[in-house]
């Protein structure tokens, strides 16, 4: 109550009249139907499906469009898709992306094309999962899994590396670096007419 | 934009009015429409104008609508190469559809070609063609074709890469090229789309001030070696600041990601550097980061090697091997201002002497009287050369040694044919480019010839630090001033020369240009320092005091950012550092790290704020680029060492170094005097004897360019220059090898033959394979046997 004189009094202080206030009335203990009534509902609830899961002893999958863990795609014969332009970074609200460009060279080739990103790093204790960085990356390298267990015990831990957010190989694929497929440049990589590697960018490895 | 300061100070007679949108606005006759547009703040998008170049009209994008007096022009004109004329009516894209139209049409056609790089390209984020197509482009393009294509990139330097694809034809680069830099290796080629920029197939592009292409580039065309893909610009953090390389003192601006430079970019200062700067001071900064850098303060142990100490450690070390010594203190010329300040009063107060001097080189006593007779306080400035009907140079190679003197210089042979005069033993480029009157002198005789100039009052003689080299040289230049009326500047290499000079780091100035001698100007200093007395003896210079270690009279040694081996007589310069007790305050291991009793680190330039003084007496001040940094700046080290000697200094940052020495003021009374030194008779030479001309390349192998192989690349081929007649009488053709020696020893080097004195021989001074001081021990005017190989 003491409070409440001391607002009264700031108001008028300030020239304004107090909100009329009623005191707050409890009623009694309800009669037992009532009661009856009331429990019914959870009684019910007993026989009905059951909507959680023993998470993580059991895991529901997410729905498809869920925004989880980032990965960096590869060209169907292993090279990076990711060019190290930074526009993800740019875009990012969160400041959560760091990337470091590098150029290609004929004897250390990363990506099609004349740059690859060097460094690249994303820190999930920023990272709001927007989806920003996704819809600016340029080359369709940067896209979302549906990966969600992101807990860590330190900081460090959750700053990502290019190496834990990159794609694993698949059949047809050979880990860069690696010369890009014979007389094919990037805009044929960037049009899909890449479909696997070819035995001599193996070779020349 | 820039406006120069002839521009500035133009004589206003011929006002135009001249209505654009609908606004009037009164311009200087012959101002260009897109120019008094930006003037009301209309801003006409643009690619190939630059105020500092020739209008060409190259781009088309800058395309309104003007009628004069009525009748209108059938087409939209380009608002870039059409000055103003009375009556003229001018309606850019904001009020006229047609120009709109235009526009949008021509960045259309500006795109068809244009490959969609933006996401790779250095430019991106930062690139006009980006900007200016979303602002007054189509939102969408209707060319469906295939794009010309070219290999890309190319070289066309190690350090500047050519993408002929993203080239929009601006021919920005090889105006500047050819306008301001005089050095035209790169043109236009070929036709129509495949028009391209070329360099010439024997000549590279290796000009001096190749970057300010890289930076003018309106697109991603051509971009720097040493930044590609190296970040974006809103990684960066961007430091306005000022060049540590020369005594031309340009503005930049630094950006720093993450504490690491990654690039500097000329900044903008009308009355120093306009816009330009030269590729030292844009790519040499790589030694901030070197792995080597000095990291912890050192102490040399009793088994003489150097052990990590804490501070408190050194500073009393160093304290307790300065205490009760007679001590000399050389400063290096790379000191801020206020680091200068911070030696010559820790001389004077902490120290008790007048044993300081900041000239690591060749210097002589006569070039100290008239650095504190004539150099100190002087006024000559950059507005005197634009005005100068003569200027001569003295022991100066513009291009080499102050790369924005010789653009200034330039520009004014460029636009009234200023006329200029050299005296020296061999014709340089940057002399050819000037197209210099050159007056071939044998090392050693400039005195003569410097008698013989006529100058007027409104000349300006222009004296670089070499004239210190050639007895005799400064009282002739004295001399012909006084007679003539004309202005002198003391131009020397370094950035914290004039600065050091103008502190007092020197043995016969006090800080302010106060002699030494004068009780008065004592009476000053003792003022504002709380001092009783100051020494009042002249102090010694640095060759006399490592003489005067050697003979024992001086037995420690306080030493700045020096080369033992840029002495004048480097033998007796580290003999005399082995013996003494060192401090040596450095960035990184030197010469002087393998023999200093204590090693304080210091702070690099990107790394402490302070001002230099460039050779105009202008403080160019820079803030702290990379503010994370633990090194801290000379002075506060002095600080600390004097405090700890009992005879505190008190000027324990930056800050309160630059205000104390604001407090000095000018001091109005008598400079110190200057006796005139007779030049020294030459004696005749053996025909296979010559005598040596040398000085600093540019680009060489100095300490503050190591770790950047890009501009490295880029440096002018080490060279022997002899004359017509010498080569005849050694029977050698260009290409050759010569060898130059001396007791000391010996340079093997390619001869090449060009105008040079036939009694001279040039070698460069410090460049790859020729260590003149180093290798031969003398730098020029010496006797030295020149042979086939």
């Amino acid at each position: 109550m003491a409070e409440n004189h001391e607002v009264e009094r700031t108001y008028r202080d300030l020239g304004l009249v107090a909100v009329p206030t009623e005191p707050v009335t409890t009623e009694g203990a309800r009669s037992f139907p009532k009661q009856m009534k009331g429990f019914w509902v959870t009684f019910k609830t007993m026989f009905k499906k059951v909507n959680t899961v023993e998470y993580p002893d059991v895991k529901e999958p997410t729905a498809p469009r869920f925004h989880g863990r980032h990965q960096l795609n590869r060209h169907p014969d292993g090279l990076e898709k990711c060019i190290g332009c930074e526009l993800c970074a740019w875009a990012c609200p969160a400041d959560a992306i760091y990337v470091e460009g590098e150029s290609n060279t004929e004897e250390h080739r990363m990506s099609p094309g004349e740059r690859y990103g060097k460094v690249y790093q994303i820190n999930y204790l920023r990272c709001i999962f927007c989806g920003m960085c996704i819809e600016a990356c340029p080359t369709r390298a940067l896209t979302m899994t549906n990966e969600y267990e992101l807990a860590d015990d330190s900081r460090s831990k959750l700053i990502f590396e290019k190496a834990d957010l990159l794609a694993p190989l698949r059949d047809g694929m050979l880990m860069p670096p690696h010369p890009m497929y014979p007389n094919m440049d990037d805009t044929n990589y960037y049009k899909g007419d890449v479909l696997g590697f070819h035995p001599s960018q193996e070779v020349q490895k | 934009m820039t406006l120069t300061t002839q521009e500035q100070t133009a004589q206003v007679v011929d006002l135009i009015t001249v209505v654009i949108d609908g606004f009037e606005v009164s311009v200087p006759k012959g101002t260009l429409v897109i120019r008094a547009a930006e003037k009301l703040g209309i801003q006409i998008p643009r690619f190939c104008d630059h105020p500092l170049l020739d209008p060409v009209g190259a781009c088309r994008q800058c395309l309104v609508d003007i009628e004069i007096n009525g009748r209108a022009f059938p087409k939209p004109q380009a608002s870039c190469t059409i000055p103003v004329e009375p009556g003229m009516i001018v309606k850019t894209q904001l009020t006229s559809p047609v120009a709109e139209k235009a526009q949008k049409g021509n960045m259309e056609f500006l795109l068809i070609n244009h490959p969609l790089d933006c996401p790779v390209c250095d430019k991106g984020g930062e690139c006009p063609l980006q900007n200016q197509a979303m602002s007054n482009g189509r939102a969408d393009s209707r060319f469906d074709g295939t794009k010309r294509t070219f290999e890309k990139p190319i070289n066309i330097s190690s350090q500047v890469l050519l993408d002929r694809e993203r080239c929009i034809l601006c021919a920005r680069c090889t105006r500047f090229s050819d306008q301001i830099a005089a050095d035209p290796f790169i043109t236009l080629n070929e036709r129509g789309a495949l028009q391209q920029v070329g360099i010439y197939e024997n000549q590279p592009f290796e000009s001096y001030f190749s970057g300010n292409t890289v930076q003018i580039c309106p697109v991603g065309a051509l971009t720097g070696a040493s930044y590609r893909f190296r970040a974006r610009p809103f990684d960066l953090v961007s430091t306005p600041s000022a060049c540590e390389h020369c005594a031309s003192g340009c503005s930049l601006r630094t950006d720093v990601r993450r504490s690491k430079t990654l690039r500097r970019l000329a900044g903008d200062d009308p009355e120093v550097n306009e816009e330009w700067n030269c590729d030292k001071g844009r790519w040499a900064f790589k030694y901030v980061t070197a792995p080597d850098r000095l990291t912890h303060p050192m102490v040399r142990d009793a088994s003489g090697e150097l052990q990590v100490a804490s501070w408190p450690e050194a500073i009393a070390a160093a304290a307790n091997g300065l205490r009760g010594k007679r001590a000399g203190v050389l400063v290096g010329g790379r000191v801020t201002v206020e680091d200068a300040y911070g030696y010559s009063k820790f001389a004077r107060v902490a120290l008790g002497t007048n044993d300081i001097d900041f000239r690591a080189r060749i210097s002589s006593d006569e070039e100290r009287e008239f650095l504190a007779a004539k150099a100190v306080g002087s006024k000559t400035s950059n507005a005197d050369i634009d005005r100068a009907d003569f200027v001569l140079l003295v022991g100066f190679e513009t291009e080499e040694e102050s790369p924005i003197v010789f653009l200034r210089i330039h520009k004014q042979v460029r636009k009234r044919g200023l006329k200029v005069t050299a005296i020296a033993s061999k014709l340089s480029i940057g002399n050819e480019k000037l197209k210099a009157n050159f007056i071939s002198v044998a090392p050693g005789t400039e005195a003569e010839a410097i008698a013989k100039q006529e100058l007027t009052a409104q000349s300006v003689i222009l004296v670089g630090e070499r004239a210190s080299e050639s007895a005799g040289a400064l009282s002739a230049v004295v001399a012909l001033a006084d007679r003539t009326g004309a202005k002198v500047a003391w131009i020397p290499r370094r950035a914290g020369e004039r600065g050091a000079l103008e502190a007092g780091a020197i043995g016969n100035v006090l800080p302010g240009g106060r002699p030494v001698t004068d009780a008065a100007a004592r009476a000053d200093v003792s003022a504002v320092w709380g001092v009783e007395k100051l020494p009042t003896e002249i102090g010694l210079s640095s060759e006399d005091i490592f003489a005067a270690v050697n003979s024992d009279q001086i037995h420690a040694l306080v030493v700045g950012g020096i080369d033992p081996r840029d002495s004048g007589n480097n033998a007796a310069a580290i003999k005399a550092l082995k013996s003494a007790f060192v401090v040596s305050l450095e960035i990184r291991p030197s010469e002087v790290t393998k023999i200093a009793d204590v090693v304080l680190p210091v702070a690099a330039v990107p790394e402490k704020s302070g001002s230099f003084m460039n050779w105009e007496g202008r403080s160019r001040s820079f803030e702290v680029a990379v503010p994370d940094s633990l090194n801290r700046s000379d002075v506060r080290i002095l600080s600390m060492i004097s405090e700890e000697l009992a005879r505190p200094i008190g000027i324990t940052s930056v800050k309160s170094a630059a205000k104390e020495f604001a407090s000095f003021g000018d001091w109005d009374g008598e400079r110190a005097p200057f006796a005139a030194v007779p030049p020294i008779e030459q004696i005749k030479i053996n025909p296979d004897q010559a005598r040596l001309t040398s000085w600093r390349r540019l680009l060489d192998e100095s300490s503050l360019q190591e770790g950047e192989d890009n501009l490295a690349g880029t440096a002018r081929k080490s060279v022997v220059v002899i004359s017509t007649k010498r080569a005849t009488a050694l029977g050698v053709a260009d290409g050759d090898s010569v060898r130059v020696s001396n007791e000391h020893g010996a340079i093997v080097l390619p001869v090449l033959i060009e105008a040079i004195h036939d009694d001279a021989v040039w070698l460069p001074r410090n460049s790859r394979g020729s260590h003149v001081l180093a290798t031969l021990g003398v730098a020029s005017g010496s006797l030295v046997t020149v042979v086939k190989d």
